[in-house]
């Protein structure tokens, strides 16, 4: 059989997908780069909240952490306060949190575990593993001298679950899927990243300059691994917007917005030409309108109208965009 | 092994056949030449390894679902050439037998007229389907899977003790045990030719195709499991795998236009074969259950209209009950004009006044068994039950008769088994697995469960059984 599949024919029933594994890939993809995420962001909010130099962000950094996950009324049920420990105890082990590391690779379990019948025994057994490493993290693990290690551990599942799928996962429309899930997450995720800490490093709108806490502007871009690609990019100096404008626009970051876009728009491309799903339509025309308002604003624009409206626009299309997905996929009415 | 003895049993291993004796010990000394730390800590490298991988079963507890292994013993049950021989001719003979009696009863019920089984028997039995009255299944074939529990008793005989026509499960073990065996035991299997398990997938596969409706091209195979919460689970991934073919749960499966789809993301698709692990009661919620959420409502319709296959048929659990078992001799004389090759266990029915007058008079000497019911719960056995557990069976035997059988006590064969206190002699049997399209094929080898408390006679896994792997000599 050919690899490849003739745009002009009808695709062989053997390339077809149930629609519940479509819709596993797409979330098994999310919760993965969820976790990474989110293990990624407590990571270094620990390291440069005990090192920083200058004002502090209102509320701390740890208040911020519950604020990109718009957890604070659920956060606030559990804990008085926003700091290190109730903050990683929220967001790593967290009881009944469903937005807890733990909860979340239990959640990518399972749909690996609906998708074992597709999907390599390697894949498979990583998740396994990985599962039962995050759900014995106690809260020791979690302490100043070892929340680094533990966060390593935690990328590294992600990352090798990332190298497993590359290297075993078969190229056909499941494939599709799950890039289609893992890009719209990670979009989510550096929109809400850079809407929040955007606007507590900024105490108003023109403290770009004397103010400007350089190693909280390192921290946001370590948060979205991409502290060393934006000094190569940008050598000689730092300012608000050369960092939105990396994290939101450049073409070569693969966290960066228009990357994800243009990924999602990839493979939602390939299902509708190879694979001759023609439901993939609508959010393809979604996804052009949001890129379109970017290519068109540009950062400057976006800054001068105001950022938060952008981004929060932004979120808008994209949870649009994850309903049309799965309406076209898998919540079909029809 | 040092010490291992098995006085007055048959072991699998040790035991001289007279066929396939060098190779038989070859293997042994080669295991008694490791030391117990060397086999415990491979021991412990295979149960590691199928936690890791998944071969689990699930526990549901309050809060948690348990993953839970089938205990992994490494000494391996081996069955010689000819043995196998016998046992392959016996499982077709059987399985052969099963399918013309189930189309008999099905149609004309001649075997009921001639009196060989009391009608009632049939009739009576909670499996038996009227729905299936008259209805011509692809090929004859009702059962299409087929697992048929063995035991060996002191002289070496193989007896059949029960036959699994419904959805019998345990055979992604017999492959995955063989897996385990090929990474942990390399040095031990060097060199002695074993008959492949490799083939099940692709041999089920093609039975599913060849009992696809009539006139449908290259059909589209399912396997149609309970879901992920089911606790056989990791089977069904494991066939559909091997098979080749999606894996369905009943809400990605729809009729519609007398036909039988599955939801794809690109709109419906045609299903034409389902190999299904679901009991017929879950079917379909029009015919069977109304409130099975796991089955496909209008199934049994397109079924009968000969638009999709379902393997195995419905009712077929009528001639896997316990009752029927014991007319299992009479029932292969009379479509094959043959003696069985494989015995039964002798057996007596407690429904005829013989038999129970048999029963109670040796109720210390006997197992007792309910018909009906599976798992190895209810049933007695004789020579183990205090004065107390005799005498409340005996009301109960004598308060609803047609319930039980009774066998004599089975000496069943041992097989050197890594316990705590070293290697020592447990109880096993043997399921093979039998496939049938157009015809039957046998999977060489079977589950080998074995009962890992030392002296006991159940080798369930619900009671603390385990398994091995199970090599069949060329």
């Amino acid at each position: 059989m050919s690899a490849s599949v003739d745009a002009t024919e009808e695709p062989p029933r053997t390339a077809s997908l149930l629609s519940r594994y479509a819709e596993s890939l797409f979330w098994l993809a999310r919760y993965m780069e969820r976790i990474e995420n989110r293990a990624r962001i407590l990571d270094v909010t620990e390291n440069f909240s005990r090192n920083s130099i200058g004002p502090t962000p209102a509320g701390g950094p740890w208040l911020s952490v519950v604020q990109i996950n718009s957890d604070e009324e659920r956060f606030f049920q559990r804990h008085k306060q926003a700091d290190a420990t109730s903050v990683l105890e929220f967001y790593v082990t967290g009881a009944d949190n469903a937005t807890a590391i733990t909860a979340e690779i239990g959640f990518a379990r399972e749909n690996a575990r609906t998708l074992r019948p597709i999907i390599s025994t390697e894949m498979w057994t990583q998740i396994n593993i990985f599962h039962r490493q995050v759900r014995a993290i106690a809260p020791a693990d979690l302490s100043p001298s070892r929340l680094s290690a533990t966060c390593g551990m935690l990328k590294e599942g992600c990352q090798t679950h990332a190298g497993i799928l590359e290297g075993t996962f078969f190229r056909d429309q499941g494939w599709m899927f799950y890039q289609i899930g893992k890009h719209l997450e990670r979009a989510d995720q550096i929109t809400r990243l850079l809407d929040i800490k955007y606007h507590t490093l900024l105490p108003s709108v023109d403290a770009v300059g004397s103010q400007f806490d350089v190693s909280q502007w390192n921290a946001l871009l370590r948060a979205a691994s991409g502290y060393h690609a934006f000094r190569r990019v940008f050598p000689s100096g730092m300012s608000a917007a050369t960092v939105a404008g990396f994290l939101l626009m450049n073409n070569a970051f693969p966290r960066s917005l228009v990357v994800c876009l243009r990924q999602v728009e990839t493979h939602l491309q390939q299902l509708r030409t190879a694979y001759n799903l023609r439901a993939a339509a609508p959010a393809l025309e979604r996804l052009d309108g949001l890129r379109d308002a970017m290519v068109e604003q540009g950062i400057a624009n976006i800054l001068a109208r105001g950022l938060h409206e952008f981004l929060d626009w932004v979120q808008q299309e994209l949870l649009l965009l994850g309903a049309e997905v799965a309406a076209a996929f898998w919540h079909r009415t029809a | 092994m040092a010490g291992y003895a098995a006085p007055g049993l048959f072991c699998e291993l040790t035991t001289p056949r007279g066929d396939s004796d060098e190779a038989l010990a070859l293997i042994a000394r080669r295991f008694d030449a490791m030391s117990l730390d060397e086999l415990r800590r491979r021991a412990k490298v295979a149960e590691d390894d199928m936690y890791d991988l998944g071969i689990t079963f699930t526990v549901y507890s309050e809060r948690e679902a348990i993953d839970r292994i089938l205990p992994f013993d490494p000494i391996p049950r081996v069955i010689a050439r000819r043995e196998w021989q016998q046992i392959e001719r016996g499982m077709i003979q059987r399985v052969t037998a099963l399918n013309l009696f189930l189309h008999d009863i099905y149609h004309d019920q001649k075997i009921l007229r001639d009196g060989v089984i009391p009608r009632a028997l049939v009739e009576g039995n909670p499996n038996f389907r009227r729905e299936m009255m008259g209805f011509d299944v692809p090929c004859g074939t009702y059962i299409h899977i087929c697992g048929i529990d063995l035991v060996r008793d002191e002289t070496g005989r193989f007896l059949v003790l029960e036959d699994n026509a419904r959805t019998p499960s345990g055979v992604s073990y017999v492959v995955e045990n063989r897996n385990m065996m090929r990474r942990v035991f390399a040095d031990v299997m060097d060199d002695i030719k074993l008959r492949s398990v490799d083939q099940y997938g692709m041999r089920l596969q093609q039975a599913l195709c060849e009992v696809a409706p009539a006139g449908v091209q290259d059909p589209s195979v399912v396997l149609l499991s309970p879901g992920i919460y089911n606790s056989a689970y990791f089977e069904h991934v494991f066939l559909a795998r091997e098979m080749g073919v999606p894996l369905v749960e009943g809400t990605d499966l729809t009729v519609e236009d007398g036909r039988v789809w599955m939801r794809t993301t690109a709109g419906l698709a045609p299903v034409h074969s389902i190999y299904r692990r679901l009991d017929d009661d879950f079917l379909d919620p029009a015919v069977f259950r109304a409130d099975s959420g796991i089955g496909v409502r209008g199934l049994i319709d397109v079924w009968r209209a000969g638009q999709v296959s379902i393997a195995n048929a419905v009712g077929t659990g009528v001639a896997d009950d316990k009752a029927v078992y014991a007319y299992m001799p009479r029932i292969i004389r009379y479509y094959l004009d043959e003696d069985e090759v494989l015995p039964n266990v002798p057996t007596h029915i407690c429904g005829e006044p013989d038999g129970l007058a048999h029963t109670l008079a040796n109720l210390e000497q006997l197992v007792v068994k309910p018909v009906g019911e599976s798992g190895g719960y209810g049933l007695l056995i004789g020579p183990h039950a205090s004065r107390a557990e005799l005498d409340e069976f005996r009301a109960k035997l004598q308060a609803k008769p047609a319930n039980y059988i009774s066998q004599p006590v089975v000496k069943l064969s041992v097989c050197p088994t890594l316990g705590e206190e070293g290697v020592g002699a447990r109880h096993v049997d043997l399921r093979p697995f039998a496939i049938t399209g157009r015809r039957t094929w046998v999977l060489p080898g079977g589950l080998t469960r074995v009962a890992l408390k030392r002296g006991s006679l159940v080798v369930n896994s619900s009671q603390g059984g385990g398994s091995k792997d199970t090599w069949v000599l060329e």
